[in-house]
C-alpha cells in the first residue's frame, strides 16, 4: 500500500499543490488509481510530465491516472489534433458515421459530456455532434 | 501597613487553600488520560482541561464509544463538565469502479484508432498493449486509455 504511494509521492503532491479537485488516490490490485479534476489543461500536462518522469514510457503498469480538465456546458475548447481536422460523429464512438469536421486549432463549444472520451460539441459554423475529448482542450 | 500585610497573607493563604482542595487541571487531564489509555477504544483520544472543563478530541468509532469517553471523563474528580468533540472516523474510500470488458473494448478501439501499429486486448479489466509506437505519440495514447477506467494498463509496446 505505502510503496506505490511513496513511488508516486511527487505526482500526488503535485496534484495537491496544483489544485486538483475531488482528488482520490486509491490503491486496488497493486495499481494506484488517481482520479480528480484539473483546473486547467496546463495542470493536466504537468501531471503527465511528472508521471512520465517517475515511470519512463509508462512501462510499470501500476498507475491509472484519470485526471481531466473541469469543463461544463458552454465551455469553449480548442481542437488540439496533431495537424488534421477533428471528426464530428453522429454518436459517441468511432463506429458512428462522421457528420462534420472541426478544423485543427479552431474553437468549439461544449454542449455536454457523454463520458470522459466523447463530448457533444458545436462548431462556430453550427455543426453539432460527438468528438473525441482527447483532442479538445478546454480554454 | 499592617492591615495591608495581613490582607495579603490572608489572600495568599486562601488562594492556597482553595487551590489545594481542588484538583489542578493538569492532574485532571492525566487522570482522564490514564483511564483512556487503559481502554483500546479510547486510547487515541486527546484531552484538554481548562478550569475543570474537559474537552475531548479524536475519533470515536461509534456512539457507544463516544458515550463511554464522556462517562469516563465525567467520573474523574474535579471535572465540572465535558465537551466531547470526538467524531466517527471518515468512511473508507469507495472501491475503484472498473469498466466492463465490453465498455473497455469499445473505448480501446476508439483510443487506438489513430495508432494503427498499436494492438490492444482487454481481459478482466486489464488493457494490454503490443506492437509499436513513436515516443511522441505514447503520452497521447496513454492519456486516452487512462480515462477508460481500466483495472490496469500493461504497456508492452516497443517505443520507437
Amino acid at each position: 500500500m505505502e510503496q506505490l504511494q511513496d513511488k508516486y509521492k511527487q505526482l500526488i503532491d503535485t496534484a495537491n499543490s496544483e489544485g486538483v479537485s475531488n482528488l482520490q488516490v486509491t490503491e486496488q490490485d497493486n495499481v494506484l488509481h488517481i482520479d480528480g479534476e484539473a483546473p486547467t489543461g496546463a495542470v493536466k500536462d504537468k501531471l503527465w510530465a511528472v508521471y512520465n518522469q517517475l515511470d519512463p514510457d509508462f512501462k510499470a503498469g501500476d498507475v491509472v491516472m484519470n485526471v481531466n480538465v473541469a469543463a461544463g456546458a458552454g465551455t469553449k475548447a480548442k481542437v488540439t489534433t496533431d495537424k488534421t481536422n477533428l471528426n464530428i460523429r453522429k454518436g459517441p464512438g468511432t463506429d458512428q458515421p462522421v457528420v462534420g469536421k472541426a478544423a485543427h486549432e479552431s474553437t468549439v463549444t461544449l454542449i455536454s459530456k457523454t463520458n470522459d472520451q466523447w463530448w457533444l460539441i458545436k462548431t462556430d459554423a453550427g455543426e453539432e455532434g460527438y468528438a473525441y475529448a482527447q483532442y479538445l482542450s478546454p480554454q | 501597613m499592617k492591615v495591608t500585610k495581613t490582607f495579603l497573607i490572608t489572600a495568599l493563604l486562601s488562594t492556597l487553600f482553595f487551590v489545594g482542595c481542588k484538583p489542578k487541571d493538569a492532574d485532571i487531564k492525566s487522570d482522564i488520560e490514564a483511564k483512556y489509555k487503559a481502554d483500546a477504544d479510547l486510547s487515541g483520544l486527546t484531552v484538554q482541561v481548562t478550569d475543570g472543563v474537559a474537552t475531548i478530541n479524536g475519533e470515536c468509532k461509534d456512539d457507544a464509544t463516544k458515550t463511554k469517553s464522556e462517562e469516563q471523563a465525567k467520573s474523574v474528580k474535579g471535572v465540572k463538565s465535558v465537551v466531547d468533540n470526538c467524531t466517527p472516523p471518515p468512511p473508507p474510500a469507495p472501491p475503484v469502479v472498473v469498466s466492463t470488458d465490453d465498455a473497455l473494448t469499445k473505448g480501446v478501439m476508439d483510443a487506438t484508432k489513430d495508432f494503427p501499429t498499436v494492438k490492444a486486448s482487454v481481459n478482466d479489466g486489464v488493457v494490454t498493449l503490443t506492437g509499436d509506437i513513436n515516443r511522441s505519440s505514447l503520452q497521447n495514447l496513454m492519456k486516452s486509455l487512462n480515462t477508460l477506467k481500466p483495472k490496469k494498463i500493461q504497456n508492452q509496446l516497443t517505443i520507437k
